[in-house]
Parts: C-alpha cells; structure tokens; sequence
C-alpha cells in the first residue's frame, strides 16, 4: 500500500519538477522577502490546519456509528476549559501573523525605497536608482527612461544590483504591472501614479504582464523584463538610441490606440513632458492637465464660466460615444499655458508664428464670457447649461 | 418603416443584435428553445398551467417559495457550470499559438457571466431558498411576516435571471469582470448593451434580495414560538438571521453603486470616468463594501446547516452553542471591516494594508473556533454517514485549506505576488464549493424529506459526493500550483506550453463536477421514482433536534396545528425527551394570508423596465414604470389578502396523518 503510495506521487513530482515557480523562487530581492513571508505565514497555519485536518478524520473515524467501544455522552455541550483552548489557539496563531503582517508591510511597502540590494548588501551613495516611467496602454506596456531619454514598447531592461523606481499610470483603464521574478503587482490606474521599488539580482530575461484584465487585447499584454549586467544595460541603451523611431506627443497618441501583441519597439528619444502629460491625462494639445484643474479648483475653480470651458472632442482613440443623455464628448480646454503665454509673447515680439501654433478657440462653448472675477457675471447667467439634454437651450 | 420610426421602437435593437453568426450561440439557443418549447407544451398538454398558477406562481407559502428558489438556483448553475466547462476548454487548449475556440469578444463575457450567475443566481437563490424554507419551520411560525412581499422578492429574484438570460441570445453580456470595474464598464470604454444588462439584472435581483432580507429578519425577531428567547433560536437561525442582517445593511450599497454607474452611462454624470474629477478607485472601494460582506451572507447560513446536521447525525448536543452564536455575530461585525484587502495592490499606505490585512485575519479566529465546536460536537458523539454528514465531513477537511490560503492572502506583501493569480481563484473557489455548495448539497440533502416526504436515493448521492469532492480537488489544486507560477487569471490564450498539462488537469476536474452535478440530477429523478420506497411518514427521518421536525413531511400549509412552546434549543428533542404526544383534537381555525398574482406582474414590468432600458427603447421603459407604480399601488387597494383554513379542515389533515402514524406504527 506504502509503496504504491509513492508509486503514485512519482509521476506528481516529475510534473512539479517541470515547473518554473517563479514566486516561490525568484530573482529580485524584493519578491525573495515576499515569498520569504509567505513560507512563514503557510508553516504558521499549518501549525494548527494539520492538527484539525488530523483530528477531523480521527474522530470522524472513532465515533462512527458502528464502533460502540467508543464513549458516547449525547448531553455534554460545554467545556469552559475546551473552549479557552478553542478560541485561544487561532489567537496566538493570529497575533504572531499579525506582528508578522505589520512588519512586512510596511519594510516591504512598495512606495518605500528599498534599503537593500540582496541579505547583507545595503543599499549606499553609490547606488543611483534607474528610473523607469511605466504606462499601461491598450493593450502593451510603454517604458520610458527619463535618465537616458530613450523609450521601450513591451520590453523592459534594468541593470542587475541597481535600485529601479518605476513610476505607473494608465492610458485608458485600469492594469497591473507585475513582474513576478522582480517584485509584487502594483495597479497602473489612469490619471493616478503608482510607485514601486525593487531590484533585480540575476541576470536573465523574465516575463512581465498586466495582472489585471483590462480588455480584448490583455492575454498579449506581455513583456520581456532583460536583467542586464553594467555593460550589458549600456549597450542596450545604446542599441535603443540609435532606433530610428522617436516619441513625441504625436507619435504617443498614434500608439496609444487601441492594438494587440505589439511587438517590441524602440524609441530614441523622448519627449520629456510626455509622461507627465500622459499622467495628467492632457497629451492632446489644447486639453487642459488633471494637476492644472486641479490647482485652479483648489484656488476656489473658475465659477459657472469654468462650466463653459470645454471643447468638442477631437481626438479620440476609441471612437467613443457620450452618455446617452449626456453631453456631447466634450473636454475641458486648457487655459492658457505656459509654452502658449511664451510662444504668444514670441510672436508680438518677431511677427514669427511657427514656433507654437495658437490655438483656434472658436469652437470653446464658452467664447466671449467673461473672464472669472471680471466684472459682472451677467453674460453667462443668460444660458445655463443644463447639460441633461443634447439640445443647446 | 422610416428609420427614426423604427428607432424610436426599437432604440439600439437592431437584427445585428442577435448573434446569428455564431455557430456556438445558435447552437445553444436552438437547444435550450427546443427543450423550453418542450417543456411548456409538456405543461400545456398536461394542463399544468392553472395548477402552476395557482398553487406555485401566486403561492406566498413560505415553503413552495423555498423550493421555487430552489429550482430557480439549480437552473442557473446549469448555466453557470456551462460557463465554468468553456472556459476551461478554451484554456485547457489555447497554446503554442492556437487561438483556442472563443475569441476575446466571447471569453471575456464567459467569464463574466460565470461568476455574476454563480453569485447572484445561484449561490443566492439557493441560500435564500433555503432559509424561506426551514426558517419559519425551526422557529415555529406559520410563514414569513410579509408572505407578500416573500412572493414577490422571489419573482424579482427570476426577472434579473431572466435579463441575464436574455443577454445571451438577445445583444451580448458584460465583458468587464463580474464587478464591472471602471473605468472599463465605463460608456467610453464599453459602449455596448452589455454592462447595461449586468446594472438591470443585478438591480431588478437586488430589490428581491433586499426585500426578502428585511422579510427574514423580521420574522425571525418577532414571529418566534412562545418560549423561543433568542439563545434559544436553533443555529441555523441564527446564521440566518445574520445573514439577513448582512444583506439589508450591504445591498443597498450595491444599489447605490450601480446607480451611481448607471448615471455616468446614461446621463453623462462624472462619478468613475477618468477625465471630469471622476474616480474609479470609489467604486472599487463601494463594490467591495457589498462584496465582502457578501461572501459571508453566502457562508453563514450553510455554517448553519453544518452545526445542525454535525449536531443531529453525530447524536449529540451541538458543542459550545452559546460560542457559535457568539462567533457568528462577531464574523458578521467584522466582515464590514476587511473590504480593502480585495485590493491591497492599489496603493494604499502600509499601515491602511495592514489595518486590513490583520481584520482580515481576525476573522479566522471565530471560524476556527466554529470548526473546534462541530470537531467536539463529533467527539463522543455516535457519527451516522449520512449524506449530508459526508458533505460535512468533506467541507471540513476542504474549507480548512481555503480558509488558510484565504489569510495567507491577507498578508499584504504575500497578496501583492498572488493577486489576481489563478492561486486566488483557487482560493475562493475553495471556499465557495468546498463551504457553500458543500453545504446546499449537505442541506438539501438533509431537508429533502421535510419538504417531499421522501429521502434522496443514497447511492446516487454518494455518486454525486464523490464527484464533486474529487472534482474539486482536480479542479482547483493545479491552480493554486499554476498561480505559484505567477500565471494570472481571465487570461484567453498562453505562450508558455509548460503550463499546459495543469489545465488539462483542471479540465478533467471540472468534467468530474460535470459527472457530480449529472448524478445529482439523477439522485432527484431517482428518488421521485422510487419515492414509495424511500417514504418517511414520521417526518422525523434522522432523529431530529429541531422544531421542523415535530410536523409532518411535507408540512402541511399552517406548519403546525398549535404553536409549540419551547424550552430548550434543541426543542423537539426536548420534546421527544420529555413523551411529547400530538395533540389529536381541539383544532381551532387557522388565519392564513391569500395567494395573489401581483409579484408575477410586477417583476415581469420591471423586465420590461430593465429591458427598455438596456436597448434605449424610452416608450417601453416608461410605459412599464408606470404600470409598475400603478400595479403596486392598485396591490394596496387589495383587501382579500388573508383567510380562516375552518377548524374541521385542519382536523381533517391532522387525522389523516394520525391514520399514517398508525399504519406505520402496525407495520413496523
């Protein structure tokens, strides 16, 4: 019986020994602690599962119906001393995993800059972080390296034993980036930046993917993550610098659309506003930026003209229609910026207006209002925009 | 016909809306028309109709609801389990560069589908089904305190199935998961009638779930026999009772949450969008503060069905029962509080994750306790294997290891490498069959003969258990192991061929569920046919301990001839104990509410609602609310709703039954 027993499992461990558990063995430190931690926490429950698993089939066994040998007491319900144990015993458990949980949240909280490249190998000066911009686009990964200027489409590469702090958003909906070798999931959400510490400690290449479903195109939402020694990292950034392709605002927003199973694409240079424009979800020119409305609104918002400030929908990846009873797709225009206010004052100045094109702000629903805080309001006060209907009242 | 005509009828109802170019889809629907067509015209020619009318579809007795739930439950895992066996085709296959047989367009509503029905249409409708049916018979009632408004959370219950149906052969479902998040159920990124039809459905069923929580508590608190205190109430009470308090507390949330969605798809409000100040992060945080507390509203009341059948099959007094009451309302308090670690991965600070985490750990301690007492209550005890003690056994040796996988998800850096892994889905899908339908299969079993007279043929049965167990463990063990490999869910196709033998594993558990849920449907058709064989007249087959097992089997319509009282909670074997003797005359007549047809016509208008609204045809949509307010106002003018079953009636019944007793007692 033994013996075929272990027959039996033969052909389970030729099937488990085929198998990459790549979150039981991994190659990033950070994802070392985490598996660390769950190997603590199973053998901990074990502690008290084996024992009722045990006891189950034992008594399940013992006091059978047709073993009369055993005691039989169909009145004793109550054991003051039975139940201290009873709730006592998954108390303990739990106070330990809970002083276990504490702890390795907060050392292993992804926002938190890792202190150490592997066991006994602080993190010093002389580790300079790689930064990597992430995007989860529909449906690919875009990876930007603001330190070299050059961009990755589905593959990413870090130099081993260096600190990476990935900065994550979003395109469109919402993902996960997760590289199991590397380190744990963190969701890339549009409009929002998530961050994530780690490092790499061997080289090689390992597989990477969106660990939340995100569409029809997420199953080839993968990437290749090269863990690169020193040179190796340097060559690759020079092979990506010497791509024919560049990401300006343009080329980004002909990316973004929609698509399946990109291949890998290199960029060999950036534009550096881009990942802050993506972020701020204002990468069409005229849009204006999350972080700018919110600033305004913090400042008390533009009043009912702000309501007018939006524009018809040019650009759009998605071919989207509004709410059925809603406006128009419509978004909000970008006050005056910065480049504008100078690319303005540059044409006063030369009679030169290649240099920033202005915008035609004729079809702002809002034209001709006055400007919030000047003077009287009573311009706009005339049309509200209900904005329940599609009919312009 | 012009085209604005046309489309002021039919909204967004277009012939391209029905899927006739797909093969699978046309399939299905000429199967299931065939078999429907069948069916109706089996009761046409049987004319059933006006017996189903009257005696099912209008019933408000409390017990023919149970078991119309019931049906309702069985039909949707049918649906559900096909879902489950496509699914694991399309993975078990989609490798080394094959698309697998289900495009991403029809993958992503399986899977969707799959878990909506197996949560809201049939792990729902079979856990209410079962509290309607025993509730009022282990406290002594003689129906529900709204039977009403029982009849009618039923038929809501049905309409939201019914629009969930429909999608399949009508449009097209969901492709978001079976939570919807935004921004992708969002109109810009789902533009289609599919999120519509999960807002409706699940709207239309919320009502009924709502209303039959609110029925339930109330009934339970204040419709007790004299005698009844509540450290008195069975177990399985009061899991229910804590049950309905979880729902009336969290499915408004529910409600509200899909409302808000709903605004921002049909009248361009901004709550989840990105651009406009929404923020789809609310809605993760809303959905899971229904959601959390809902697995529970799942689990507890078969919690209830295990303490009562480990109690009864094992002899024996249940152990620590003034423990369990307690564990019960602490799972209940604490399940509102452990909401975020469904997405401790969105970035929330550490101590926010681990606040979470360790409430999430907690919980375990009174479920563990819960475990130790059905252990002890088996300790000294004389075990019968019976079915439904088989499926207790089962759920205890299998609900341990979800359980402990569950709090090993607790741990927030352990989540942040098992999230949305297979490993995940492993682990609720070990806690949901291995407790859940462990346990409806353990109860159904066990109060089969309470409601037909009848016990369930054991062999079939124990065919059935042990598909289901073996199946569950083939299932769902290579996916614990596949999620070890950092393989995440939804997915449609693979590239790494190393995965695939784990899948085809998996594959043939779920065929071995597909054997267990087919010897299930045989143990019924079996057991109907044989019933002569397998007859209890005693209506207390197993040696009961609680009340439901004083009256007959089936009960008859008033339950119980004189309320009992109660001095114990294990009241009928207190009573056997102390030589309980039916009382045989003095019947008095019995006040009953009436039957009425106004839950059928009022969930059929909120179909016709849900459907205007979901293909944007207007005039249907207002047409039908206002008939549904002009209906449940006309119900109020309604004065015919209860009567008096006469004395000499009920003494007929009582004597009839006296004769069985005595025909059984010469025999035996």
């Amino acid at each position: 019986m033994k013996r075929s027993g272990v027959l039996l499992l033969f052909p389970l461990a030729v099937l488990l020994s085929g198998c990459d558990f790549v979150v039981l063995a991994p190659a990033g430190d950070v994802a070392v602690q985490q598996r660390d931690l769950l190997v603590i926490s199973t053998l901990l429950m074990l502690l008290i599962i084996v024992p009722v698993m045990a006891l189950t089939v034992f008594f399940a066994w013992r006091y059978r119906q047709s073993s009369t040998k055993a005691p039989y007491t169909p009145d004793w319900d109550h054991s003051t001393k039975l139940e201290l144990v009873i709730w006592a015993a998954p108390l303990l458990i739990i106070i330990c995993l809970g002083a276990l949980t504490w702890l390795g949240t907060h050392l292993l909280d992804p926002y938190r800059r890792i202190d150490r490249i592997e066991a006994g190998q602080p993190v010093t000066q002389g580790h300079k972080p790689l930064r990597v911009e992430v995007v989860a686009l529909d449906w690919k990964w875009l990876f930007i390296y603001p330190d070299y200027g050059i961009a990755s489409v589905n593959e990413l590469a870090a130099p081993v034993n260096q600190p990476i702090d990935f900065r994550i958003t979003s395109s469109t909906v919402m993902n996960s980036f997760y590289v199991p070798a590397l380190a744990g999931q963190i969701y890339a959400m549009p409009g929002m930046e998530t961050k994530l510490h780690a490092v790499i400690n061997r080289p090689g290449t390992y597989t990477g993917f969106s660990a939340n479903y995100s569409g029809a195109g997420f199953s080839g939402m993968r990437f290749a993550f090269h863990g690169l020694s020193d040179q190796a990292f340097g060559e690759w950034v020079t092979q990506s610098k010497s791509a024919q392709a560049t990401l300006s605002r343009e080329t980004y927003l002909a990316l973004e659309r929609p698509s399946e199973n990109e291949p890998v694409r290199h960029y060999a240079s950036v534009d550096p506003d881009l990942y802050g424009a993506i972020l701020n979800l204002c990468v069409e020119r005229g849009k204006m930026c999350m972080n700018e409305m919110m600033s305004i609104d913090a400042k008390g918002g533009l009043g009912l003209a702000g309501v007018r400030n939006t524009l018809p929908l040019q650009y759009d990846k998605l071919a989207r229609r509004g709410a059925v009873f809603g406006n128009d797709p419509s978004y909000v225009a970008s006050i005056c910026t910065a480049e504008e206010a100078a690319a303005a004052a540059r044409a006063a100045r030369n009679d030169d207006d290649s240099g920033w094109p202005l915008r035609d702000l004729s079809p702002l629903r809002g034209v001709g209002l006055l400007a919030p805080g000047a003077g009287s309001r009573r311009a706009d006060a005339g049309a509200p925009s209900l904005g329940l209907l599609r009919f312009d009242l | 016909m012009p085209e604005t005509l046309t489309k002021f009828i039919f909204g967004r109802l277009t012939w391209e809306s029905l899927p006739l170019h797909e093969p699978i889809v046309v399939g299905t629907f000429i199967v299931v028309a065939l078999g429907g067509l069948a069916l109706l015209g089996a009761v046409t020619y049987f004319k059933l109709w006006g017996y189903l009318w009257r005696e099912w579809f209008t019933s408000v007795d409390h017990k023919k609801i149970g078991i119309m739930y019931m049906v309702l439950g069985l039909v949707m895992l049918l649906r559900g389990f096909s879902d489950a066996i496509m699914m694991r085709l399309q993975q078990a296959i989609a490798f080394n560069g094959s698309e697998g047989y289900l495009n991403a367009h029809h993958y992503d509503q399986i899977f969707t589908a799959h878990g909506v029905i197996m949560i809201f249409f049939v792990a729902m409708p079979f856990v209410t089904g079962l509290m309607n049916f025993v509730v009022p018979l282990q406290i002594g009632a003689r129906d529900v305190s709204f039977p009403f408004l029982n009849n009618f959370s039923f038929w809501m219950t049905v309409g939201g199935a019914i629009l969930v149906m429909a999608s399949l052969f009508v449009g097209e479902f969901a492709r978001t998961g079976w939570l919807a998040y935004p921004p992708l159920s969002g109109i810009n990124y789902s533009p289609d009638v599919g999120v519509d039809y999960y807002i409706w459905a699940l709207q239309v069923a919320g009502v009924g779930t709502t209303l039959s929580g609110i029925n339930l508590i109330c009934t339970i608190i204040k419709m007790r026999a004299p005698g009844m205190t509540m450290m008195r109430m069975p177990v399985f009470t009061w899991t229910s009772l804590c049950t309905n308090v979880l729902i009336v507390a969290s499915f408004p949330v529910l409600t509200a949450v899909l409302t808000l969605l709903a605004l921002d798809r049909y009248v361009g409000t901004n709550f989840f969008t990105n651009d406009f100040g929404g923020n789809p992060m609310m809605y993760v945080n809303l959905i899971w503060i229904w959601g959390h507390p809902e697995v529970y509203i799942l689990i507890l009341p078969l919690f209830g069905v295990f303490s009562e059948v480990t109690s009864t099959f094992s002899g024996k007094r249940l152990f620590g029962y003034t423990s369990m009451v307690y564990a019960t309302v602490v799972i209940t308090i604490l399940s509102y509080l452990v909401w975020l670690h469904h997405f401790f991965t969105m970035g929330s600070g550490a101590s926010v994750n681990s606040f979470f985490g360790i409430t999430t750990m907690i919980i375990s301690i009174p479920t563990g306790a819960k475990i130790f007492n059905w252990l002890f209550t088996m300790y000294r005890g004389r075990i019968r294997f019976e079915l439904p003690m088989m499926w207790t056994v089962a759920f205890m040796l299998t609900f341990v290891v979800g359980g402990m996988t569950g709090v090993l998800l607790a741990v927030p850096p352990a989540d942040f490498v098992l999230h949305n892994s297979l490993f995940l889905i492993a682990h609720f899908h070990n806690v949901i069959i291995g407790g859940v339908l462990f346990g409806l299969f353990a109860g159904i079993a066990y109060w089969w003969p309470k409601a037909f007279g009848f016990k369930l043929d054991p062999f079939w049965g124990k065919v059935s258990f042990w598909c289901w167990v073996l199946g569950f463990w083939f299932a769902f063990m290579p996916l614990y192991i596949l999620g070890l490999m950092g393989v995440t869910r939804r997915m449609r196709v693979f590239d790494d061929p190393s995965l695939q033998i784990w899948f085809v594993i998996a594959g043939f558990g779920a065929a071995l569920i597909a054997c267990g849920i087919a010897a299930f449907l045989v143990q019924i058709f079996v057991s109907i046919r044989k019933r002569a064989e397998l007859v209890d007249v005693t209506g207390d087959p197993w040696g009961g301990r609680t009340l439901e097992w004083s009256t007959s089997s089936p009960p008859p319509a008033y339950n119980f001839a004189f309320t009992p009282v109660i001095r114990d909670n294990d009241a009928w074997w207190d009573m056997k104990k102390a030589g309980y003797r039916r009382p045989l005359s003095g019947f008095r007549p019995i006040h009953m509410p009436s039957n009425t047809g106004t839950g059928v016509i009022l969930a059929a208008l909120s179909v016709a609602l849900g459907f205007g609204l979901i293909w944007y045809m207007w005039w249907l949509a207002a047409l039908s609310f206002v008939c549904l307010i002009a209906t449940a106002i006309g119900h109020t003018f309604n004065y015919h709703r209860d009567f008096d079953i006469p004395a000499a009636e009920v003494a007929q019944t009582e004597e009839a039954r006296t004769k069985l007793l005595a025909a059984q007692g010469a025999s035996a």
